[in-house]
């Protein structure tokens, strides 16, 4: 490990040490938030994982149905059908804080949906009442799913940024510093040595006088 | 106010989304579906995008996780298949933990 490229002195060996506590004290920090994200984030994914093989079962069915009213249904009044929403999800759409990471958070209020739907019963099929009630119940858990699936993204993002920081200050850092500090202190200590054995030579030589 | 929520499939199914006050758009061609996402981006703060889409406008999708919004869901396509998803969800875990958590357990 290369050592920096400093000065010998009292003063610079005073400041590496103050770097030092700076740099432990930092990466004993930054280790203790990487564990705490890390315990999170296993909570997070789980729940997504659960919540996202739920919706993807309803979601199938509820396309399939879709598909079955596309298709024997005359393509104009199909299109007209759909083109008016029968509910709307009111939903808020917000930031929090998770370690530090900024996240959405997408709180849905009660949907609001008319019973009636934009089209007349003889027009289309029952698959297409039964894709468009179960849609509009979808998108609210949808949103949740959103929610918490960008969550996990970002903090599995800021888990890496964080890992980085904490080798960098475990492997490169940290070791450079102290081997500096005892480049530091074995120079001062060689010229205390140097110093002493002049002061003798020079007593000896007094004396001999 | 405009709705906040958008679909994006390549087929049809987006319509299915729009009965329940998505705003749907769709695109097979995937030069014009990236130009289309790259707008709805700015738009919406929440898109829905259909899993055979996915993996055209991973790179954008991506560009998207540095900020809170737009968030980005993938959902089945028509045919019912969801491997982005599933595959964007492994590489997190794999990521962070080192090893998939979610398919050991299973």
């Amino acid at each position: 490990m290369a050592r920096l490229n400093v000065n010998p002195t009292r003063m610079e060996l005073k400041k590496l040490k103050a770097r030092l506590s700076t740099a432990t004290r930092g990466h004993k920090l930054l280790k203790d938030k990487s564990d705490e994200m890390i315990r999170r984030f296993s909570v997070i994914i789980r729940e997504n994982k659960r919540l996202r093989s739920e919706l993807e079962g309803q979601l199938k069915d509820c396309l399939g149905a879709f598909a079955f009213a596309r298709s024997t249904a005359p393509a104009e009044d199909f299109y007209k059908a759909f083109s008016l929403p029968v509910s709307t999800v009111n939903a808020e759409f917000s930031e929090t804080d998770v370690m530090g990471v900024v996240v959405p958070k997408i709180t849905v209020s009660e949907s609001t949906s008319d019973e009636d739907y934009p089209y007349a019963f003889a027009e289309l099929t029952s698959e297409a009442d039964y894709s468009v009630k179960k849609i509009s119940a979808l998108v609210g858990d949808l949103l949740k799913l959103a929610e918490i699936e960008k969550t996990a993204a970002m903090l599995a993002t800021e888990i890496e940024r964080n890992k980085r920081r904490v080798n960098a200050l475990e492997y490169i850092m940290i070791p450079q510093i102290e081997e500096t500090i005892a480049y530091i202190k074995s120079k001062l200590d060689e010229n205390e040595r140097a110093a002493t054995t002049r002061l003798m030579k020079v007593k000896s030589m007094i004396e001999q006088r | 106010m405009a709705s906040k929520l958008a679909m994006m499939a390549s087929g049809e199914s987006a319509l299915a989304f729009k009965a329940a006050g998505v705003d749907a758009y769709y695109e097979r061609d995937a030069e014009k579906a990236r130009e289309t996402f790259k707008k709805l981006a700015k738009k919406y703060s929440v898109i829905f995008v259909a899993d055979d889409l996915a993996e055209v406008l991973s790179d954008l999708i991506e560009r998207t996780l540095e900020k809170p919004y737009p968030v980005v869901v993938t959902v089945p396509d028509a045919n019912g298949n969801s491997e982005y998803a599933a595959k964007k969800l492994k590489e997190e875990s794999e990521r962070v933990l080192g090893i998939d958590v979610l398919s050991q357990r299973n």
